[in-house]
Parts: structure tokens; C-alpha cells; sequence
């Protein structure tokens, strides 16, 4: 496969991008942050998104949707990454549906798929407990109770929890934190007894909430894949997560580096171009350089989720890591050379310097990746 | 691609496969580690062993030794998508290069698309077959990165041009047969436009070359000396003063070469290289976590390279490459290289600095240490390329 987009590929970027950056620019982000929305996205145009075919990418034709492949989410993630735009995209049509598809039986996916791509049916991926990704490190617990289970816990940083109609939540039903056996997933009414939402205004105004569980019932219908084995379930949609979030850093990254040469080629100080300066020039040429490479990267990680999403755990590592360093270069780089107009709200930069850290510790920051490639490599 | 054409590849991958199991002996699927495991041809080329003749001979057969050169010239006519193929299927099998040449790597593409018939006819096939050895004259001592300020001149007489000038940092050129040169055949001319590519024979009357030491110990570079060196017209490469254009697409395959120089020789992966000296802990993980961590880190940034480089013989191929880019890989694969050997020291602790000692076989590793550090000077510097990326490709304003 060419690490170059297909004409088919160039065309849903073309049309992705046309709609984001004209309904989704960063202002719409701004003016959700500042009126505090209670539902953090616009709702109009995630339908419109969704009858263009967005919601239900990764979605089976069967189920409704376009049965399209990572690659493809990766684009319409760099596209979000360029305007920042709040979307459920991430959580429900990348991450959610790869989980019900992988994981679901005939009845799950008949009762769930339809309504993602259709956009009337938010979900979302409840994993993370402590202060750092850390997947194994699961004390959910899920106890049996009759035909079914209780459970009872705490998540963090639960991506659109506090407006998603459905929670996937990573439970340990054996063994004890850190063991890979004994974790099972599970499909959660957000509004069964026993859940508490707390949404978290987040740094980078984005939505994020956190859960608790107490004595929540669920029965055997309810859970995603096998008991007890929902390890490598939750290794395969992590990774199509971590590549999604890899392809928006990238997106996020070009879009501030070039907004920061546009302010090079602008801004005088000392009666030139500051883009005259060679120790800024040679910033900037290190810069690119830098995204061209993740961006290769990235692309290398999606075609190997789409080849085979069991193998392609190296080379998600890789785009993750690589993406979580450039990403915080480039909204660093593009703080500084915006000067002090780099520090007020007024300019858009910081936006991108809030979401880039949110997206490095979201599954996964560049230190977890880098570590992960040197166990699987074996030193 | 269309299904036909996809199994058509995939036919030639199986094929390929087989065949290259089937003639590349044994011995030539380790990485090189030393000198004289890599095979450059010429006219005074000798073998260092069997197995490194066989399988020169048999890959010239076929005209892998240039395999996307057409076979007219040499080559082994294959497409950019056999090419990548045969690439991928030699990397899986640690196959060398059979054949190393500056002929390949940069007189030759630069000859397909500036040389004249009887020049391509004359030339491709001897360096195809790996008969003659080729050096590159272009800098001089007050002429490096600035290379368009160069002085050798070459002066018009009859039929001829006579060459007088020096060359600087000119790589093996005391075991080359001839040189592809740089000259300046228009001193009124403004930096770039008076300069013309010329090819001449080293064993031409008041051609002197000198070994250059370096820190490293070794030789590969020289001062080269043109004492009025006569050279006819015809052996001009594109058009009188306009060598320029000759000259930095050459360069562009120049920069593109030494941006993977890493790939060459590597053999097992550095985390295994270290982890043999300095040892692991109870749970299998380098005992030195800062160590491990620059490791990984490489490991990362390597992989990322890789697939960088993949990608842009992919956007060649599809017509959306900057011409420019090269300039980047450059950069990054340079940098990349001096990182890998800093860590190969460090790694190698003690051990690493013996210089002369049959166990460090007479000092490899800090002789190729040092070595490295030329990468980000060659071919023109880390910081020109740096400038070349911000002024061609960012577009930045300024001198």
C-alpha cells in the first residue's frame, strides 16, 4: 500500500474539511467554551455531519453505515484536529463502534450500529481510573449477581460522559488490577441506577466527564465479548483510538505550524520579516520536518489497523508517540514565535496548545508508547 | 492499483523471493562490518571473498545492481512498485548491496535525465556492471556548502576545456577510475550560471590525488589537483554553464542516499546491542532506565523515519513529492545516524573506546562513531539544509 491518500480518500478529506472549516472553525469552538454549553457540540451539525455519511464511517454497510476503514476516520480526525472542532466523532464513530463491531454479537450490533450511524446514539469508552493511562490498571469491579453482574467503581476522563446514551465501561470480573485476565467489557445505561456523571470542564473545553458506579445491575446481555477476556478486545480498540488521536495531533499540528509561518512571513520587529531570521527559520524548518514524519507515521499505523488490527500494535506505538512529541513542539513553537500575542485568549494558538496536551494523555502519552515499544522489542 | 495488477506484483514478490533464495549465498545476508565487506567495482575492484563475487556476478546477470535502470542501459527494467518490491524482499533477508558506486547512487540518475545518448550508452552500462569507479568533484577549500562559489576553472581550447583547479573532501578518490566535476567555464558569470558538469578519466595527464586523515583514522576522502587536465568538449553533461541544474538534481539523490545511510550495516536491534554490556534487571528491562529510554525514543523516531521514507518514493511515484524534500530527509537521517552511534558508545561503555585491539575488531565502533560525524556536514550541512527547507518549501522570506 502507498503511504499516499487515494483519489477516493483525497475527496472525503476535501469534503470533510469544506464542512468543518466552514461550520466548525475554531470560533465555534470559542463560542461554545464562553456560553458554557451544556452539551458541548452543536447537535445540528453532528446530524448534518451524520447524514453525510461521517457518524457511521467505520460502521458496517449492513448496519447502515459506509463500512469505511481507518484510514479513512484518520482523515476525518486531522480535519477535526485542524478547527478543534467538539464532535462526538472520536468517542462514538471511532471508538464505540470499533468496539461494538469487534466485540458485539448479532443482537448487540442489530440494536446499537443503526442508531451510530444514523448519529441518534452517543457512546463512549469508559477505561481509565487513575491519573495516567494505564489499561490494565483496572479495579472496577464487576461482581456476579444472579442472571447477571453489579458494578461498582469510578472512571476518569469518560470522553462526552456526561451527553453519551450508552458507556462501554472496562470492568474486572477476576484477578486484580494490573493482571490482563479477568477484564470484561460492558454495555452501560447511563441513566441505570447507580451511575453518577460529573461533567469536568476540561482544559481544553472539550467535553470529558467523570462516572461513578454503585451497585449498577447489569445482566449477561449487557456484556461486550467474552467474561473475563476482554483484554485483547480492549488492545484492538485502544489502538484504533490511539490512531484516530495520533491522525487529529497531526492535523492539529500542521494547522498551528501553519498559522506560525503565516505570522513569520507577517510580523516585522527590528525593521524586518521575523521570518528573515535564521534561527527562526531553522525552528521552522525543524518543525516540518518533524510533522512530515509523524504524519508518515500515522499513516503507516492506520494502514496497518486496516490490514490487521492484532499486528498493528508497533506501529501504533510509533504514530502515538511520535504525534503526542510533535504535537507539543509545534503549539509550544507556535506560542513562542506568536510572541506575547501567543499568550492572550484573543489569538486562537493556545486553543491548540490545550487540546494537543488532552490529546497526549488520552490512551496513551509519548512516554507510555516509547515504553511499550521497548517491551515489545524486548530490552 | 487494479486486482490484475496487484496479483501481477504479488507474483513477481514470490518469484523474487525465490530466486533470491535460491543465489544469495549465506554468507552475504549479514549486515557489513567493515570495509571491506561492501564491494564498490572499478577497474582495480577485487573481491575480499567467494560468496561476495557470486553474488555481484549473479545480480549483474539479472541488472539488479541497478534494477530500475532501464535495460538498455544495464538495468533490470523493473517498475517503482517491482523496485519497492525486490527492496522489501532483500531488507527482509539482510541481503547487501551487491554492488556499492557513486555511480549508482548519483551520476547515474542524473546521466537518465541530463546525459546525451552516446553519453548514456558510453557510461550506464560500466557502472551497471560495476567495471568503472566514480567520484564526485565538487567541493574545494573555499567552496563547501557554498558550493556555487567554486573556482576551478575550465578554459576553452578548440575541442577541449583545460582544467586547472583543486577539489576538496573528494570521497575515495585515489581508488576511482573517473570523476564527475564541477568547473567553472564562465568566470564573468554570476555564481550559479557559469558552471558546467563535466566527466574526465583520473589517469588523465595532471590529475594528482591526496588522502585526507581524519578523525577517525581512515581515509575516504582526498584533495584532488587538475594541472591543466585536458578533457574534450563532448564530455559535458547538459549544457555549457548551465552544470547547475545537473548539479542539484544530483544532489537531491546525493542527500536522499546519505538520509538512509543508517539503514546500512545496522544488524540487531540497538536495545539487544545494549542490554549484552550493560545487562538487565529482574524483570528483563535494561539496567540503566535513562539508556533504555534514549533507546526507545530512537526506536521511535527511526521507525518514523522509515516510514517517511517510504512515503516519499510513494509521493514520487505519485507526482506530489517537493523537490525540496530530499533536503528533509537529509537533515533527519543525519542527525538520526549521529544519535544512533552516540548511543552505541554510551552502550558499549569501556569497551567502546578500545582503538586498536582484536577484540573491538581494531576499534569499529569508535572509528564508525566517529565517522558519523561528517554525515551532518556532507553533502551539504545540517543548517544549509535547514535553510533549504525554509526557503523552498516554507517559503520564508529573506536572503
Amino acid at each position: 500500500m502507498a503511504l499516499v491518500l487515494t483519489e477516493e480518500q483525497s475527496m472525503l478529506r476535501d469534503s470533510a474539511r469544506g464542512l468543518i472549516s466552514d461550520k466548525a472553525p475554531v470560533s465555534h469552538l470559542r463560542s461554545l467554551r464562553d456560553a458554557k454549553d451544556p452539551t458541548g457540540f452543536s447537535k445540528e451539525f453532528w446530524h448534518s455531519f451524520a447524514e453525510m455519511g461521517f457518524a457511521g464511517l467505520l460502521v458496517p454497510e449492513e448496519f447502515g453505515g459506509s463500512g469505511l476503514g481507518f484510514m479513512e476516520a484518520g482523515v476525518v480526525m486531522e480535519e477535526i484536529g485542524r478547527t478543534l472542532m467538539p464532535s462526538p466523532f472520536l468517542a462514538t464513530s471511532v471508538i464505540a463502534a470499533s468496539a461494538l463491531n469487534r466485540g458485539g454479537n448479532a443482537a448487540q450490533k442489530s440494536e446499537y450500529l443503526p442508531k451510530i450511524s444514523n448519529g441518534s446514539l452517543l457512546a463512549t469508552l469508559a477505561i481509565d481510573e487513575g491519573a495516567k493511562h494505564r489499561p490494565l490498571q483496572i479495579s472496577l469491579q464487576a461482581v456476579r449477581a444472579g442472571n447477571g453482574f453489579k458494578l461498582s467503581g469510578a472512571k476518569a476522563l469518560v470522553v462526552d460522559g456526561h451527553v453519551a446514551d450508552l458507556f462501554i465501561v472496562a470492568a474486572r470480573t477476576a484477578g486484580s488490577a494490573g493482571e490482563r485476565d479477568g477484564l470484561t467489557l460492558f454495555l452501560v445505561n447511563p441513566k441505570a441506577k447507580g451511575v453518577a456523571i460529573e461533567r469536568t470542564i476540561m482544559v481544553d473545553a472539550h467535553n470529558a466527564a467523570r462516572i461513578e458506579l454503585a451497585n449498577v445491575e447489569v445482566n449477561a446481555d449487557n456484556v461486550l465479548g467474552e467474561v473475563d477476556q476482554g483484554a485483547t478486545l480492549l488492545d484492538g480498540v485502544l489502538d484504533i483510538g490511539r490512531g484516530a488521536v495520533a491522525s487529529e495531533m497531526v492535523g492539529l499540528s500542521e494547522e498551528v505550524f501553519n498559522r506560525t509561518v503565516e505570522y513569520l512571513k507577517n510580523r516585522k520587529q527590528f525593521g524586518k520579516l521575523i521570518g528573515e531570521f535564521q534561527a527562526l527559520q531553522h525552528r521552522a524548518a525543524e518543525l516540518y520536518v518533524d510533522i512530515e514524519i509523524t504524519r508518515a507515521a500515522t499513516m503507516k499505523a492506520l494502514q496497518a489497523l486496516d490490514a490487521d488490527v492484532a499486528k498493528a500494535t508497533s506501529a501504533v506505538a510509533v504514530a502515538k508517540a511520535r504525534a503526542g512529541t510533535t504535537a507539543t513542539r509545534a503549539v509550544q513553537e507556535g506560542v513562542q514565535m506568536h510572541g506575547g500575542m501567543g499568550m492572550t485568549d484573543q489569538f486562537d494558538i493556545g486553543f491548540f496548545m490545550k487540546r494537543a496536551r488532552v490529546c497526549e494523555e488520552l490512551f496513551g502519552d509519548a512516554n507510555y508508547h516509547t515504553a511499550q515499544l521497548a517491551k515489545a522489542r524486548g530490552y | 492499483m487494479s486486482e490484475s495488477e496487484n496479483a501481477d506484483l504479488e507474483q513477481f514478490r514470490s518469484e523474487t523471493r525465490a530466486w533470491l533464495e535460491a543465489n544469495c549465498p549465506p554468507e552475504m545476508r549479514k549486515p557489513a562490518t567493515s570495509d571491506t565487506d561492501v564491494f564498490w567495482g572499478g577497474r582495480n575492484a577485487k573481491f575480499a571473498s567467494e560468496p561476495q563475487r557470486i553474488w555481484f556476478e549473479r545480480m549483474r546477470d539479472k541488472g539488479w545492481t541497478v534494477p530500475d535502470w532501464p535495460k538498455e542501459y544495464g538495468g533490470g527494467g523493473l517498475s517503482a512498485a517491482e523496485h519497492k518490491v525486490l527492496r522489501s524482499e532483500m531488507a527482509k533477508m539482510g541481503a547487501r548491496p551487491p554492488l556499492s558506486s557513486f555511480g549508482i547512487w548519483m551520476l547515474g540518475p542524473a546521466l537518465l535525465k541530463y546525459g546525451n545518448e552516446a553519453q548514456k550508452k558510453e557510461h550506464l552500462p560500466k557502472i551497471a556492471a560495476g567495471l568503472i569507479r566514480w567520484c564526485q568533484g565538487y567541493s574545494e577549500p573555499n567552496a563547501g556548502s557554498d558550493l556555487a562559489s567554486l573556482q576551478t576553472r575550465a578554459e576553452s581550447d578548440g575541442n577541449d576545456f583545460v582544467i586547472t583547479g583543486s577539489k576538496i573532501w573528494t570521497s575515495y578518490a585515489n581508488y576511482a577510475d573517473w570523476i564527475f566535476c564541477l568547473v567553472r567555464t564562465d568566470p564573468t558569470a554570476k555564481k550559479h550560471d557559469g558552471i558546467s558538469f563535466i566527466l574526465f578519466d583520473m589517469t588523465s595527464k595532471g590529475v594528482t590525488t591526496k588522502p585526507i586523515l581524519l578523525i577517525s583514522g581512515y581515509s575516504p576522502f582526498c584533495e584532488t589537483f587538475f594541472d591543466g587536465v585536458r578533457v574534450p568538449k563532448s564530455h559535458v553533461v547538459g549544457t555549457v554553464n548551465r552544470g547547475w541544474d545537473v548539479a542539484k538534481y544530483l544532489l537531491q539523490h546525493e542527500r536522499a542516499m546519505i538520509s538512509g545511510m543508517g539503514e546500512r550495516g545496522v544488524g540487531r536491534p540497538l536495545g539487544q546491542i545494549a542490554a549484552d554490556s550493560v545487562g538487565t534487571d529482574a524483570q528483563g528491562k535494561l539496567d540503566d532506565a535513562m539508556l533504555r529510554g534514549q533507546i526507545a525514543t530512537f526506536d521511535v523516531d527511526e521507525a518514523a523515519l522509515a516510514a517517511c521514507a517510504e512515503r516519499a518514493v510513494d509521493l514520487a511515484k505519485a507526482g506530489q513529492a517537493h523537490p525540496a524534500f530530499s533536503s528533509a530527509m537529509k537533515y533527519y537521517g543525519t542527525e538520526l545516524n549521529k544519535r544512533r552511534y552516540e548511543i552505541l558508545m554510551s552502550a558499549g561503555g569501556v569497551d567502546a573506546l578500545e582503538w586498536e585491539s582484536e577484540r573491538s575488531r581494531q576499534g569499529a565502533r569508535p572509528r564508525a562513531w566517529l565517522r558519523t560525524k561528517a554525515n551532518s556536514i556532507e553533502g551539504g550541512t545540517s543548517e544549509v539544509m535547514l535553510g533549504i527547507v525554509a526557503k523552498r518549501i516554507l517559503d520564508l522570506p529573506g536572503a
